[in-house]
């Protein structure tokens, strides 16, 4: 957005006349995960609606706490400007009904219009002023819109009222301050009036206090033991518990989501630090980490020595007489009861896995409905047995492994500890896996057989876990897809375009030539393997795009046989890209593009196909023997390298081409008279776009 | 400050209900049916319906079958008591309302980290959903804190404030006790000291058993096929009794079996006989009556309608 205030505010303004805005929303609790966004809203309606006004500004900034969203902008002219606008009416001879209209949208009367010459006789001419409004008023309407309608994703009424908030909300700041004073906006928005006044801490700082504009705002905050800008609350926190862990041989285990979240839950932070009990110091480090976040937004500390998570860190809202030691005691105490039963899953759990290696999960999920129409999570593991199973000639796993990996990698999902904590699925079959004494590449294969889940996540690069993972996911695109449930616009319930893009990944990043087209038959024969393997190709499309290869290169490597293959097209368009970036390929491109008109063209107007084998007997120029020997050369190599898939040396091939195609155009006329010379030069060409044509499709090359 | 720390579990009780007396509640006595939640309790389910101000505050003993442990989870119940205030409108001050009365109980305000973190509140079985907190005291969860928006498929007008205290987590934190069969009920200082464990250990093993392996699901499914019934045919009668003549919607003997089925449900989850899908359609069917008696409540003069 562009700022307008430096153009206007050196003509129409002196600066000393500019004022400062301060708004405070001040409600109950705001949900930590929407207090960034609701600050940057807040600041964004506020600047938008002050510039559709024709006011500016110098400079905004937007904060948030728990319990409150703030505004600060800068440099505010007292009012708007006065808009003059000259709006050309009828010509003065034109009938009544016209200028009576003109008149009714402007709001004149006749004497206010003024004549002016035009080139098709004399006009009205209508000037329209609007004065400016003062600051004042403009802020007051603006606030109450945006307070009526602000887009939280959620909102609440409460008491008796209809006004709608994320929580109720109890107080307004509104406050417009420059050199001379400040001066409240009034404003009054069902019952809450606009004023001066805020509140500290709830419980460090609650008695109410008033305020002259930002600074003193922000100055007298802190003294109330309120931090106002959450960066400055995340850096107080990292800062803090960096250190305590450091102080006592521990890292702190980065968590840049855990810590904003924090932020949004104090006004005042104080970061406490306490051990986790020697008794649960043998649970998996990621159970101990994800009970300790999700159920307490603690961070974890990692010893430096054991490599153990032992400690962590709660960060509290207040300071306290006894320094914070009946909150990290209760803080503790809370964390005992929660591990106790990670613990006590993790037990129970440890007695499932080795009594019967899993099987009694795999048995209860029978009773899981997977989809109501494509049976229970038992039929979906029956499925990925046997799709792992021919799949894994393909990853170099051995088959019979990966059969029986894909029979427990869903096994946990029945354990207590991933009805819990649903995050750690795999990762706990994993664990379970090696309890109940099974292959180390089944319990990979556990571990990883969801990945990966994003665009920036790993790739698994064991076998047996890529065969699976591959499984994973092609059963379940099939399988929505022969039910027809497809991705539609924004709509993707079942996370088929990550899928899909998985498998791009698993199948990419291991450089396996695996023929989709085969894979989908295994899956489920029935469904709709062209249409699923055109929405591959989009798939690849946007992977290969974020790549910075062109999308037409990637078209014409995709119009290519066998471009179930990922493997091929992504090689081909690499290799195509990289050629099309030399000299050689730019002009190559051109002369088989020169061909192409020239051939089709001749073929419109003849009626005939120019593919029959053109005879060098009948070349007249060295030009053409030139490039009917070049042909005759790299014909077979070009053949040769695409069936080894050798796109390099194909290129290379092409490349070689370009001296003789320039040649030809430059030094021969394909038309004449003699209509076997020119056939034979038509043949010629049609040949050299069949050469072209069979590494990529050329035609699909844009520019 | 000095606080008066609470000493038994029934003092934690005792305390609330002479707080929540004293800002102005009707200290009511808990539902005599079985529910899973103090909200269950007409007193709020149907009270936070219509436009009449109210004002409630009760201890509702709760039943979560599947939460049995046999006695031995230092804090999970099958049977655990709830405290519960409902006020409409929701006052302005209610947060103020509410840390004051955990500084009734000897919650020490000044040492203590009071915290309110989301937690938006929605029950599929009686169609409500409200927007709040869970209040944190230490990390710890002492309570629910929610504005009711909308209870059975109706929008609340004016809004209710709901607070519900897990009481025995919260006895059990104030009292600093780690299970919470230990916890002692009475003063521990009198004749006959009783802690939670001698009046409550037995009945949970009990019902554990019974929960988990004994009860006749056959029967359960017949009774919730009743109670649906039943529910239903009250519903269906004319508004005017026939015998006195008087316009009479029975909206809480309805709701009753609303509770029932419920409860029915709840039982025949833990006995493990109903399968995941079956689950929702079970649920779609206690919150079909819900809304149903929430239609008729509506329509009563408790429910706000002019008569």
């Amino acid at each position: 957005m562009v700022n307008p205030c430096f153009l206007d505010a050196l003509y129409h303004q002196k600066v000393y006349d500019m004022s400062d805005l301060l708004i405070e929303l001040f409600s109950e609790e705001i949900p930590a995960r929407l207090q960034l966004k609701a600050a940057e809203d807040l600041k964004k309606l506020m600047i938008n609606g002050l510039v559709d006004a024709g006011l500016t500004y110098s400079g905004a900034a937007a904060f948030s706490t728990p319990r409150r969203l703030v505004l600060t902008v800068r440099g505010l002219p007292d009012e708007s400007p006065t808009v003059r606008e000259e709006r050309k009416g009828p010509r003065v001879d034109a009938p009544e009904k016209a200028l009576k209209g003109f008149l009714r949208s402007t709001g004149l009367d006749r004497a206010a219009l003024e004549v002016r010459d035009g080139k098709k006789g004399p006009f009205y001419l209508a000037i329209v002023q609007t004065p400016g409004r003062s600051t004042t008023t403009i802020i007051g309407e603006l606030l109450e819109k945006i307070v009526r309608t602000f887009p939280w994703p959620k909102s609440m009424r409460w008491g008796a009222g209809s006004l709608r908030w994320v929580r109720p909300l109890h107080a307004i700041i509104c406050l417009l301050s420059n050199e001379v004073g400040a001066q409240v906006v009034p404003l009054e928005i069902d019952g809450l009036k606009a004023s001066d006044q805020t509140s500290g801490h709830r419980f460090m700082a609650p008695k109410p206090f008033s305020v002259t504009g930002f600074e003193d705002y922000e100055a007298k905050l802190k003294r109330n033991y309120v931090i106002l800008d959450p960066a400055e609350r995340s850096k107080m926190i990292l800062q803090e518990a960096e250190n305590q862990a450091f102080a006592c041989g521990h890292e702190l285990v980065s968590d840049p989501s855990l810590l904003a979240e924090v932020s949004g839950l104090v006004e005042w932070p104080v970061v406490l630090m306490g051990s986790i009990e020697p008794v649960f110091l043998n649970l998996p480090p990621e159970v101990l980490r994800t009970s300790m976040k999700e159920h307490q937004k603690f961070f974890s500390l990692r010893h430096l020595k054991t490599g153990r998570i032992e400690r962590f860190i709660t960060v509290a809202n207040r300071e306290t007489a006894d320094q914070g030691e009946t909150i990290l005691r209760g803080n503790q105490k809370v964390l005992s009861a929660r591990l106790s039963d990670a613990k006590f899953f993790w037990e129970n759990d440890l007695r499932v896995a080795k009594a019967d290696g899993m099987a009694t999960w795999v048995a209860t999920l029978a009773d899981v409905t997977f989809h109501n129409k494509l049976g229970s999570e038992a039929d979906r593991i029956a499925r990925l047995a046997s799709l792992s199973q021919d799949l894994a000639p393909f990853t170099n796993a051995d088959p019979a492994l990966a059969k029986e990996a894909a029979l427990v990698v869903k096994a946990d999902l029945a354990s207590e500890m991933v009805y819990e904590f649903p995050d750690l699925q795999g990762l706990m079959g994993s664990y379970y896996c090696k309890a109940s004494g099974l292959a180390d590449e089944i319990a990979q294969a556990c571990e990883l057989h969801y990945a990966p889940m994003g665009p920036s996540d790993a790739v698994p690069d064991a076998p047996v876990s890529i065969a699976v993972a591959l499984a994973d996911k092609i059963d379940k695109l099939t399988a929505f897809w022969t039910i027809d449930e497809k991705p539609t616009g924004s709509k993707d319930p079942f996370a088929l375009r990550r899928a899909a893009l998985g498998v791009i990944r698993l199948v990419l990043e291991n450089e396996l030539a695996l023929p989709l087209l085969t894979a989908f038959s295994k899956a489920y024969p029935n469904t709709d393997k062209e249409n699923l393997l055109g929405f591959f190709h989009d798939r690849l499309k946007v992977f290969l795009r974020d790549q910075d290869i062109r999308h037409d290169i990637i078209d014409a490597a995709i119009a290519m046989e066998g471009s179930d293959d990922l493997m091929m097209v992504s090689r081909l368009a690499r290799a195509l890209a990289a050629f099309l970036e030399t000299v050689d390929g730019e002009n190559l491109l051109q002369g088989f593009k020169r061909a192409n008109n020239i051939v089709m063209q001749a073929e419109q107007n003849d009626g005939v196909e120019y593919s029959y084998g053109a005879d060098i007997k009948f070349a007249e120029t060295d030009e053409e023997r030139a490039l009917f020997k070049a042909l005759e050369t790299n014909e077979p190599v070009i053949k040769k390298a695409i069936q080894a898939q050798d796109f390099t040396l194909a290129m290379k091939s092409l490349a070689s081409l370009r001296a003789p195609v320039d040649g030809f155009f430059e030094g021969v006329q394909v038309n004449t008279d003699k209509q076997v010379i020119r056939r034979n030069r038509l043949n010629l060409l049609s040949k050299m776009r069949s050469v072209c044509l069979a590494v990529a499709d050329l035609s699909r090359i844009e520019g | 400050m000095t606080v008066d720390v609470s000493k038994s579990f029934q003092d934690i009780i005792l305390r609330l209900q002479a707080y929540w007396s004293s800002k102005g509640c009707a200290v009511l006595q808990p539902y005599d049916m079985e529910v899973g939640a103090g909200t269950f309790h007409p007193a709020t389910t149907l009270r936070s319906l219509g436009s009449r101000p109210w004002a409630a505050a009760y201890v509702q003993p709760s039943r979560r079958p599947t939460d049995g442990r046999y006695g031995e989870n230092p804090n999970r119940l099958q049977h655990y008591y709830q405290y519960q205030v409902l006020i409409k409108p929701s006052p302005p001050d209610l947060q103020e309302l509410y840390l004051r009365s955990l500084e009734a109980i000897g919650i020490d305000m000044e040492l203590h980290d009071i915290r309110f973190v989301e937690d938006d509140w929605e029950s599929p079985t009686l169609g409500a959903a409200g927007l709040g907190w869970e209040v944190w005291c230490d990390g710890m969860e002492v309570s629910q804190f929610t504005y009711f928006q909308q209870v059975g498929g109706h929008d609340c007008h004016p809004v209710s404030g709901e607070l519900t205290y897990g009481l025995e987590r919260l006895a059990m934190y104030v009292l600093s006790i780690d299970h919470v069969m230990d916890m002692p009920f009475n003063n521990p200082q009198t004749l006959i000291p009783l802690t939670y464990g001698d009046i409550f250990l037995q009945t949970e093993q009990e019902y554990a058993r019974w929960n988990f392996d004994v009860a006749n699901t056959e029967m359960l499914l017949r009774h919730f096929e009743d109670a649906e019934i039943e529910c239903n045919s009250i519903l269906d009668q004319e508004q005017i009794d026939p015998k006195t003549g008087k316009k009479i919607i029975m909206s809480h003997p309805a709701y009753d079996q609303c509770i029932k089925a419920s409860h029915l449900f709840n039982l025949l989850d833990a006995r493990g006989v109903i399968s995941v899908t079956e689950r929702q359609a079970y649920i779609g069917r206690v919150r079909a009556l819900a809304k149903k008696c929430a239609d008729a409540f509506v329509l009563t003069e408790a429910g706000g309608k002019l008569q």
